[in-house]
């Protein structure tokens, strides 16, 4: 069963946020990185961009599925993972740590209520069946 | 056990030797050859593209090395669901290739392509007669091509009845060229759900038809090989809300001289030559889509129309000022044209209707002897193809995936695999008319064995194929460090 | 029915199996309204040796290149055809293969595209090409559409030297998109750079020019890429590559992407189709291009083997997010392709240009000696060539062709400006008695 860390929020499409003061850092679960399978390629907005949250900010490809990443939170794009440009494997190894995507400027704190904990996002994956 | 030899691994680059040359071209025989005296020097090439060097010798046997590392139709009994691998005639070949097809220009004066355009007409005809459809375009280069230039045809009609509608309705059974059609002509998808006996679930289309809504379309039979049997409903419901309707012709092998599009209330449908009519596949093309429609689309047909005049001689109509516009540039595919004409006047009407009785009890037999090992999907007689679910194996750990690859060892090409996507573990199975009842009870006897194998010894799947010049290869490999051309530290 | 193998016997034995009694108990799920009541109305089968009577008369009365001297071009081209070609693509593995997506049963396919993709990006000078789509008008279109998912800008600026015929699968394809098309209009023969410069805005997603153009004259491809950048938009370039063995790729001329037709790379011209959309591109727009990609890898055991890669781009997986519709490509004109240029090889490439180019200069010349005719541009050209001619080129297009002639394109159709001239194109094939002979039939035609 994979893993989900209980300090994170999440998104019913499968990412999850980490709120750090007025930012948050975004990535996809480890149940997600596991039904795409092996991650071939990441791509991800440029810093300055602006997401808004549940509209896509990205696409995450494997050799067999491309997925739209939804943004948990609206903002504008702070950091960018480059490391991901070179090693997208890293969303499979380490999708907590580092293989985090991208990290937002929070336009709109009070969204954060919004999201899942990690004990709703649980409930989510296990009805899911895997 | 045998050795086996070292399968072959060269690419043409690897056999060059400067100064090697295969090519046989006649001195200059006019004066100034060199082409400084004729152009600037900006406009010459510095230095020579990277290229082989090697002899006729070395073609011929590189690529008859190649050749023997694929299957094909010619060797290898290809079940692929949806893709009508059936045989393609050798009298097709010899007749797209004389010298009056293959060595002319398009843009020859029209009085020096008479021949050419009389066998567009006459087969424009023939496929309008087959589909019940009032008239045909033959220039889609392919199925995908064919589905654009429908869904553009259906966007003008409703344009010019000053209606501007924004959705297409599509089965999530549906193919994936037509979504990729929808959108690139402009149009959002909307996906319905099939119910539970894979066939287009009535009362969610009505539910989704409105006025925003430019088109349903749907594959007859569908891609599970039902034919969808309330088809007159569906139609009838669609044209109540001025939605038009359009067939993906992918499974026309089914229905040849049984039930036709036009018939059923269709508006649009699209051919795939290379399918049902018999055109090669050739390793991925070239394929040709002809799109009939009915009367009232043929003012956006695409230009240029292949006409017959009065006094009985052909000639390009350019004059539509409604037309979609061009899909390619020049009339279509005009080789392919030739071997499917040929095929058509090979079979005559009854030899067509044998090809889809028998297509139908091929695909239905290869149904019965697999029904007890595989999980069925769908309830009674199926069309010319069935699909079937490994989820029984794949709980043993033996995926589709597995029994496609362990089929390549037992020298049957793979079935269709995890298509249509709304079933588990597809297994696709369409053998086509032209295949023996000994080849289908071969292939049910592998499929059987295989079934067997995934509850004895799965790992002769997983390891899967073992005889193949080159077993299972890295795709994650492939994508994440893409190397798409060859450089000399390649090998 | 030789292409059906079972016999009534067999088919009573099937029907048996499945427990049906007829063929009829198969078809039950379609309603009796919807079956056909009669036999299709079409000819019925003609036996093998009256159907081959048939097509050959229809063959007949056609103009084909072998008995015609073909000096027509307009996108289409008579250039040599060597005999390897026929003899391999006519293997059944080749021909009869399916789309290599079980790659361990499809490596002569998969390896011959690899090297295509090669030979492809070598010609042009680009860094990455694709396994072909269906001809180099609907690869522009293709083109056209991932600039501007590239740059997210909506206007095409085309040159008016490229091919009409091109220009009208653009604006089909484009309507979806809602793109705007401008035009930059020519000065004698080749794009006007001023018209260009104030065509080129901040909105620009692409500046297309032809390379020689649809009139046979050579652009100033580099001026071409230098207004495009300049505006943050790419330089498209529709590019004949039998002709890149000689002239200067477009790659090293500003390229960001070269489409065109690869018909003139061993591919026979039937009436126009199948044809061989080249598509080759920079490195940074892999991930956006339409088409099939091969790629290199390794199997289980470390050996070398190729595969169909970034296939989640395409149409099966993306679906309507995908970068084209596309599907069936062109494989075996593809394959025909790669066995060309491994026959032409190195010097075979730019020798075919050497002579087209030779040759067309000759025959313009001699044609120019004609009292009343001349070259209508001044601009230098590859291997055709606009003629001004003092008759109407239809007339001259009809008596020329009483000497099994095929003079040549007449240009009224595609600008009325040119209504007295003639498209010549003369490739490595025309002999010089061939021209010779255009050149006393055309001073006799217009005398």
């Amino acid at each position: 069963m994979a893993q989900v860390p209980a300090d994170l929020k999440y998104t019913r499409e499968h990412e999850w946020a980490k709120v750090e003061g007025d930012r948050a850092r975004i990535g996809i679960t480890a149940f997600a990185q596991e039904q795409l399978g092996d991650v071939v390629f990441v791509e991800l907005p440029k810093v300055g961009a602006r997401v808004t949250a549940m509209a896509t900010f990205g696409v995450v490809e494997s050799v067999k599925a491309v997925s739209d990443l939804f943004a948990p939170l609206s903002g504008e794009v702070a950091e960018v993972n480059a490391e991901l440009v070179k090693k997208p494997e890293m969303v499979n190894a380490d999708p907590y740590g580092q293989g985090w995507m991208i990290v937002v400027k929070l336009a709109d704190p009070g969204e954060v209520n919004a999201l899942m904990s990690a004990a709703d996002y649980e409930q989510l994956v296990a009805g899911a069946g895997h | 056990m045998r050795a086996a030899r070292e399968p072959y691994d060269k690419l043409i680059f690897e056999l060059s030797s400067p100064g090697r040359f295969a090519h046989s071209l006649p001195a200059c025989d006019v004066p100034e050859s060199d082409p400084a005296s004729h152009l600037p020097a900006e406009h010459l090439r510095a230095t020579p593209a990277e290229l082989p060097e090697v002899s006729e010798v070395d073609v011929i046997r590189h690529y008859s090395r190649l050749s023997q590392m694929n299957y094909g139709v010619d060797t290898n009994f290809y079940p692929l669901g949806s893709c009508t691998m059936k045989y393609n005639p050798k009298i097709n070949e010899d007749m797209a290739r004389l010298p009056g097809f293959l060595r002319l220009h398009p843009l020859a004066p029209e009085a020096q392509s008479q021949g050419a355009f009389q066998l567009m007409w006459e087969l424009a005809r023939d496929l309008a007669e087959i589909s019940g459809m009032d008239e045909v375009s033959l220039q889609p280069a392919a199925g995908a091509q064919g589905e654009f230039a429908g869904v553009l045809m259906i966007r003008a009609w409703h344009l010019s009845r000053g209606e501007r509608r924004s959705k297409i309705l599509i089965p999530d059974s549906a193919h994936g060229t037509n979504p990729a059609s929808t959108a690139l002509a402009g149009f959002s998808v909307v996906q319905l759900k099939s119910d539970d006996n894979g066939e287009v679930d009535l009362a969610d289309l009505e539910r989704h038809l409105d006025e925003s809504v430019a088109a349903f379309m749907i594959t007859q039979p569908n891609t599970l090989g039902l034919f969808e049997s309330r088809i007159h409903q569906i139609t009838e419901l669609c044209h109540a809300k001025g939605v038009q309707v359009y067939m993906d012709g992918a499974n026309f092998n089914a229905i040849l001289g049984i039930t036709r599009p036009g018939d059923l209330g269709f508006d649009v449908c699209h051919f795939n030559l290379h399918k049902t009519f018999t055109t090669p596949h050739g390793g991925g093309g070239p394929g040709a889509g002809p799109v009939g429609i009915k009367a009232h689309l043929a003012p956006f047909l695409p230009t240029p129309v292949v006409t017959r005049t009065d006094k009985g001689s052909y000639t390009l109509d350019w004059g539509r000022p409604q037309s979609i516009g061009k899909l390619q540039a020049f009339w279509g595919n005009f080789g392919m044209l030739v071997r499917a004409y040929t095929y058509i006047r090979t079979m005559g009407p009854d030899g067509l209707r044998a090809v889809s009785d028998n297509a139908v009890l091929n695909a239905n037999y290869i149904l019965k002897r697999l029904e007890g090992h595989y999980e069925r999907t769908t309830p009674g007689p199926c069309m010319h193809e069935c699909v079937l679910s490994a989820r029984r194996q794949k709980k043993l750990g033996v995926s589709a995936m597995d029994i496609a690859k362990r089929l390549l060892d037992l020298g049957f090409y793979a079935p269709t695999t995890y298509f249509p996507l709304i079933i588990e573990e597809a297994l696709m199975i369409e053998p086509t008319e032209t295949e023996s009842k000994e080849t289908l009870d071969q292939f049910c006897d592998a499929m059987i064995r295989i079934a067997q194998e995934a509850e004895s010894d799965p790992h002769l799947a997983h390891d899967a194929p073992v005889t193949t010049p080159v077993r299972r290869l890295d795709q994650t490999l492939a994508a994440r460090q893409p190397r798409l051309t060859w450089s000399p530290g390649e090998r | 029915m030789r292409y059906i193998s079972n016999t009534p016997a067999q088919q009573k034995e099937m029907l048996g199996a499945i427990g049906a009694a007829s063929m009829e108990d198969l078809l039950v799920r379609i309603p009796p309204k919807a079956r056909l009541s009669r036999p299709l109305n079409l000819v019925p089968a003609m036996a093998e040796v009256d159907l081959v009577r048939h097509l050959r008369g229809l063959a007949a009365k056609n103009a084909n290149a072998e008995d015609w001297a073909c000096f027509v071009g307009g996108g289409s081209y008579d250039h040599t055809i060597p005999s390897p070609i026929n003899h391999l693509v006519l293997r059944g593995e080749f021909f009869t293969a399916y789309t290599p997506y079980q790659p361990e049963a499809s490596q002569g396919t998969l390896r011959s595209i690899f090297e295509y993709q090669t030979m492809i990006a070598a010609l042009t000078g680009m860094d990455v090409a694709n396994a072909s789509l269906y001809d180099g008008a609907s690869s522009l279109a293709e083109g056209v559409l991932m600039a501007h998912a590239a740059t997210g800008r909506d206007g095409i600026v085309l040159s008016r030297g490229v091919n009409p015929l091109y220009r009208q699968v653009v604006e089909t394809y484009v309507e979806g998109a809602n793109l705007r098309i401008t035009s930059a209009a020519l000065a004698d023969g080749i794009t006007d750079g001023e018209a260009l410069r104030k065509a080129v805005t901040e909105r620009t997603a692409a500046v297309v020019v032809q390379y020689p153009n649809f009139l046979g004259c050579l652009e100033d491809v580099r001026a071409a890429a230098d207004v495009a950048h300049a505006a943050g938009a790419l330089l498209v370039v529709v590019a004949d590559p039998v002709n890149l063995g000689l002239l200067t790729p477009p790659g090293a001329l500003g390229a960001d992407l070269v489409v065109g037709e690869g018909q003139g790379l061993g591919v026979p011209m039937s009436f126009g189709g199948p044809n061989l959309g080249v598509f080759a591109a920079k490195q940074e727009l892999v991930r956006r291009m339409p088409g099939r990609l091969v790629g290199a890898t390794v199997d289980l055991d470390g050996r070398r083997g190729f595969v169909l890669t970034l296939q989640t781009r395409e149409q099966h997986i993306r679906r309507e997010k995908a970068t084209s519709n596309i599907c069936t490509n062109v494989a075996l004109c593809a394959l025909m392709a790669t066995i060309y240029v491994s026959i032409m090889g190195k010097r075979g490439m730019r020798t075919i240009g050497e002579l087209s180019v030779a040759k067309a200069h000759y025959a313009a010349r001699e044609f120019a000696k004609i009292p009343g005719v001349r070259v209508r541009f001044s601009a230098p050209f590859f291997k055709e060539f606009a003629l001004q001619i003092p008759r109407t080129p239809e007339r001259v297009i009809g008596r020329l062709a009483k000497d099994r002639i095929l003079a040549g394109l007449p240009l009224k159709t595609f600008d009325r400006q040119l209504k007295d001239c003639l498209l010549v194109a003369v490739t490595e094939k025309r002999t010089r008695e061939e021209i010779d002979a255009y050149a006393a039939a055309l001073a006799r035609a217009v005398a």
